[in-house]
């Protein structure tokens, strides 16, 4: 859909369809005072050039921790196990740290915060702060120019920050920014929670990346500024051919600006479909579960009844089980392997459910 | 509709000091301008708004935790506006505040059981073993085993700790609860669970609610009424169903189009508001809605539009409604 | 109870606040069991010319003084003096201070500024020359120098616990129980007390540190318990003029006094990092 565009963007970026990055069978664990917690396992996640990919579960379901794993940020007490993480190409569990932090972190994949506050400097101007983000980011820089002690004091060169200067000034206009000039000269706290977050969307984006994961970008966000927000993080994304992976624990959220939707559920993904394929027709227990527990005109609530497992010692067989009303002599005992349904549509069940819920 | 309001407030208004670097008064932050409502028994009237609208601190001035500024405040036909101590002792038992974040609400020292037992040491006369069979009775209501007595706040989960929070302030029987964002926070499967507890334990103690939410689908399965606020002001106020089928104030009508919608168009290809609230130091004059109201016209910014009854029930602050 | 073992147990993974209360315990038992320990029990008050000055042996540990007192034995019922002085004046101060700043701390009114005003004229002067000065006026005895401490010491208490107070006055817990109806009286002796006790409890034992070195300079110079008292302070300022030759009656007191201060204040360290509200709060549920 947006194959005219991505065109133009260079050679680098490859024809839709192709997948940008897949995460294959990974584990993680993190080592806690009571034991390894196998906080993701054996997660299957694949996300399409210039697609927006949700990644939707409740708390403790593991959708930060696989985010974290896709930037190389994993907490010191985790441990990725096992699997594959690539990205065009590349595995990056398998890249050196360096190159990691040098080429591919902020550079061709780059990220947006829930707390659009807390990722500022308070201290300088949000223009010192992009200057310096473009200092190192810019796509204009060689990846190999200047590492360690020598790249700390290296020069940066004045057509090239001339250049990104320009960048800049377009990129906060492109996210509707009032007034650039006077815009670079504030400082963070001097912006409204929806303009920071505007600004961290513009901050993403100006290194011209391939992915952007964006963790629960509208979480802290009203209503009208968090529908603001996503119309224009969409519309950026789809008009620059970037994918996008983006968090959320609300489905709703993940309806409006997904192309298509993983759902995560005690470090598995449990089922994976185009968007209105995913909540046209869910398939697992869970999902469906999950969908009636949006409280909707007209329909008794229903909430899923037990609670989330605990990741020291989960359920053996399929994670959901003890939850499900579904579940058989088989789904306590085995784990349930990935089933293809055919339009892309994937699930991770031994009994999925085949009608649209009531 | 015949029996007498339970809360009358009347043109309630509620200022901050803003204060320069030196400690000087510079201007006031209206975080209440002037609000009416009534609540009757039995009814749970929604109060909706994004944040900073005050529709916090309109529960919490209603729960005398702020003082206000102007206007009444009439419970149970008296006048509790300004609450000397004995009032507040007569007045507290009876109209309860539940806190967003009721794990926070809890002293992280004391036990659930210290907790729980605090109201009735304070408001009652029971013995402890009243006190006891009483306690042990609401933690049942509210859906929790009698072994999380002697856990500590911390040892409970998001969805437990919103249950022992209202199991405290329960264990007085109130008349009147005002909840304030009683689901923000909590996963979908947990809100679900928690909002049916609170029906029930509406039918179960005949409570009356203050649902104070920015989600506006939470409201809309759980009140009878919705007064709409913005920037210290309530815009619209109708029956639920009214508000989310025959909405007539501007503002109200971006706040739906604003919700998601599954199954229905994307927002991300309708919704059309633009802007942010006003800073309520200095809002606009006239109608504070005309700076990023799609029909605003140049009378709006002249004429501070009153609430007016447009319809049975409904009542809207727009000059074109 | 669990706290209390708790506590001493991640106190004693951490070697200096392990080193600390090891001090502190050694002291305490030290000043109980005196008569027992001590070799010369009865040297220590008793005038014995024909041994004075004396460098340290097996019959003397840690030498003799100008009298011909037992320097190990006086130092042993010194360190009675200095736990009483240190108790005491810092008890004393607890007492004063810590109700202060829970008024002045929940009153921010007229009030609460008027007691923090008082504090502050007490902070600005030295808390030395302040206890000096006391001293000075009413005279040289052990009574006079706690009656200084604590006047010059409640005033830390008071600006600690007044900021805590301060800061949990705005906690959702304090504001939920105000809005319960609950009485102030019980809001702050039950709620607000226990949770101001951890920075009280370092501060004590940091505060029993400081007291005995500014009980040891009053008594080095001549303000603290009259002479036959086996006061540390006292005993390195009368061993002054024979320095040089009896290092020895200089050494033993001046240790003491440090390996105590020093316990005290490994100890408030270490009690700092365990009672640290941040870290036990900061508990996520589950």
């Amino acid at each position: 859909m947006a194959c005219a565009t991505c065109s133009t963007l260079g050679s680098d970026v490859a024809t839709p369809g192709d997948k940008l990055l897949e995460v294959e069978h990974l584990f993680v664990s993190f080592a806690t005072e009571v034991g390894a917690a196998k906080v993701l396992d054996g997660v299957n996640l694949t996300i399409g050039v210039g697609e927006i990919v949700g990644l939707v579960g409740e708390s403790g379901c593991g959708k930060t921790t696989l985010a974290n794993a896709i930037l190389g940020i994993l907490a010191g007490n985790a441990r990725a196990q096992a699997g594959s993480i690539r990205f065009a190409g590349e595995d990056l569990l398998a890249m050196p740290q360096r190159r990691m932090a040098d080429q591919v972190r902020g550079r061709r994949i780059t990220f947006i915060p829930q707390d659009p506050f807390g990722s500022f400097n308070p201290l300088f101007t949000v223009g010192a702060q992009s200057r310096e983000l473009m200092k190192w980011k810019s796509p204009l820089r060689a990846p190999s120019q200047g590492r360690g002690i020598a790249g700390f004091f290296a020069r940066y060169p004045r057509m090239r920050r001339r250049a990104d200067a320009e960048a800049i000034g377009q990129m906060l206009r492109s996210v509707q920014m009032p007034d650039p000039a006077a815009v670079a000269g504030k400082l963070p706290h001097e912006f409204s929670g929806g303009q920071r977050q505007r600004l961290m969307i513009a901050f993403a984006l100006l290194p011209q990346p391939q992915l952007v994961i964006a963790d629960e970008p509208t979480t802290a966000l009203d209503v009208t500024i968090q529908a603001q927000i996503l119309k224009l993080l969409k519309q950026l994304a789809k008009s620059r051919g970037v994918s996008v992976l983006f968090t959320t624990h609300d489905l709703g959220t993940a309806y409006e600006i997904c192309d298509r939707i993983t759902v995560m559920y005690a470090g598995q993904e449990v089922e994976t479909a185009p968007v209105d394929d995913f909540f046209g027709r869910p398939h697992h227990p869970y999902t469906v579960r999950l969908l009636e527990s949006l409280p909707r005109p007209g329909r008794e609530l229903r909430e899923i009844g037990g609670e989330i497992p605990r990741l020291i010692d989960p359920p053996g067989g399929c994670r959901f089980h003890p939850r499900c009303a579904r579940a058989s002599e088989i789904c306590r005992r085995e784990r349930p392997p990935v089933t293809s349904l055919g339009g892309g549509h994937q699930v991770r069940c031994y009994h999925p459910i085949d009608a649209a819920p009531p | 509709m015949s029996q007498p309001p339970l809360l009358e407030v009347e043109g309630l208004s509620r200022h901050f000091p803003v204060r320069n670097t030196f400690g000087w008064k510079i201007g006031a932050l209206r975080a209440l301008d002037g609000v009416s409502l009534e609540v009757r028994p039995g009814e749970t009237l929604g109060i909706v708004g994004e944040s900073g609208c005050g529709k916090s601190t309109l529960g919490k001035t209603l729960a005398g935790i702020h003082a206000a500024s102007g206007g009444r405040i009439r419970f149970e036909g008296a006048d509790i506006t300004a609450r000397s101590a004995v009032q507040r002792r007569n007045v507290a038992p009876k109209l309860q505040y539940c806190y967003q974040d009721p794990g926070n609400s809890l002293d992280p020292r004391w036990t659930v059981r210290r907790s729980l037992a605090e109201p009735l040491i304070v408001h009652s006369a029971l013995t402890q073993r009243e006190r006891d069979a009483r306690i042990a009775k609401i933690l049942e209501q509210v859906g929790l085993p009698l072994t999380h007595l002697d856990l500590y706040p911390h040892e409970l989960s998001g969805g437990q700790q919103r249950r022992v929070g209202l199991a405290r302030i329960l264990t007085l029987h109130p008349r009147l609860v005002v909840l304030d964002e009683p689901t923000s926070g909590l996963d979908v499967s947990v809100q679900a669970s928690v909002l049916k507890l609170l029906r029930e334990l509406q039918g179960a103690f005949t409570l009356t609610y203050l649902f104070i939410s920015h989600d506006l689908s939470v409201v809309r399965t759980m009140c009878n009424r919705v007064a709409v606020m913005y920037a210290g002001r309530i815009v619209e106020e109708a029956p639920t169903e009214t508000v989310f089928t025959a909405a007539k104030h501007p503002y109200t009508q971006s706040l739906l189009a604003a919700i998601p919608d599954i199954g229905g168009r994307r927002i991300t290809d309708t919704f059309a508001l633009v802007g942010e609230p006003p800073d309520p130091v200095r809002p606009p004059s006239g109608c504070r809605f005309r700076t990023r109201c799609p029909r605003a016209a140049a009378v709006c910014a002249a004429t501070d539009p009153p609430l007016l009854r447009i319809a049975p029930g409904q009542a809207a602050a727009c000059l074109f409604a | 109870m669990r706290a209390m073992r708790d506590i001493t147990r991640k106190l004693l993974g951490d070697p200096s606040a392990a080193l600390g209360l090891l001090i502190i315990v050694v002291l305490v038992a030290v000043a109980v069991l005196a008569p027992l320990i001590a070799t010369h029990p009865e040297a220590v008050w008793d005038m014995n010319p024909r041994h004075r000055l004396l460098p340290p042996s097996e019959t003397y540990l840690f030498g003799t003084d100008r009298m011909g007192a037992d320097i190990f034995s006086r130092i042993l019922f010194g360190a009675r003096i200095t736990l009483t002085i240190a108790i005491v004046a810092v008890g004393a101060a607890l007492v004063i201070g810590v109700p202060i700043g829970l008024v002045s701390g929940w009153y921010g009114n007229w009030l609460g500024e008027a007691l923090m005003r008082v504090s502050d004229v007490f902070l600005a002067v030295p808390q030395i020359v302040l206890a000096i000065a006391i001293s000075q006026t009413l005279g040289p005895s052990i009574e006079n120098v706690i009656l200084a401490l604590s006047v010059t010491y409640w005033p830390w208490f008071t600006r600690l616990v007044h900021a805590e107070v301060r800061a949990l006055r705005h906690e959702t817990f304090i504001e939920a129980a105000i809005a319960l109806g609950v009485p102030t009286w019980r809001i702050v002796l039950l709620h607000v007390l226990p949770n101001v006790v951890s920075p009280i409890i370092v501060r004590t034992s940091i505060g029993m540190g400081f007291t005995i070195l500014t009980a040891s300079a009053l008594g080095f110079l001549g303000l603290g318990a009259p002479p036959p008292a086996p006061e540390w302070g006292r005993m390195i300022s009368e061993s002054r003029e024979f320095l040089p030759e009896a290092w020895w009656s200089a050494l033993a007191p001046g240790l003491a006094i440090f390996l105590v201060v020093m316990g005290f204040n490994l100890l408030g360290d270490g009690l700092r990092d365990v009672l640290d509200p941040r870290i036990r709060r900061g508990n996520p549920g589950r």
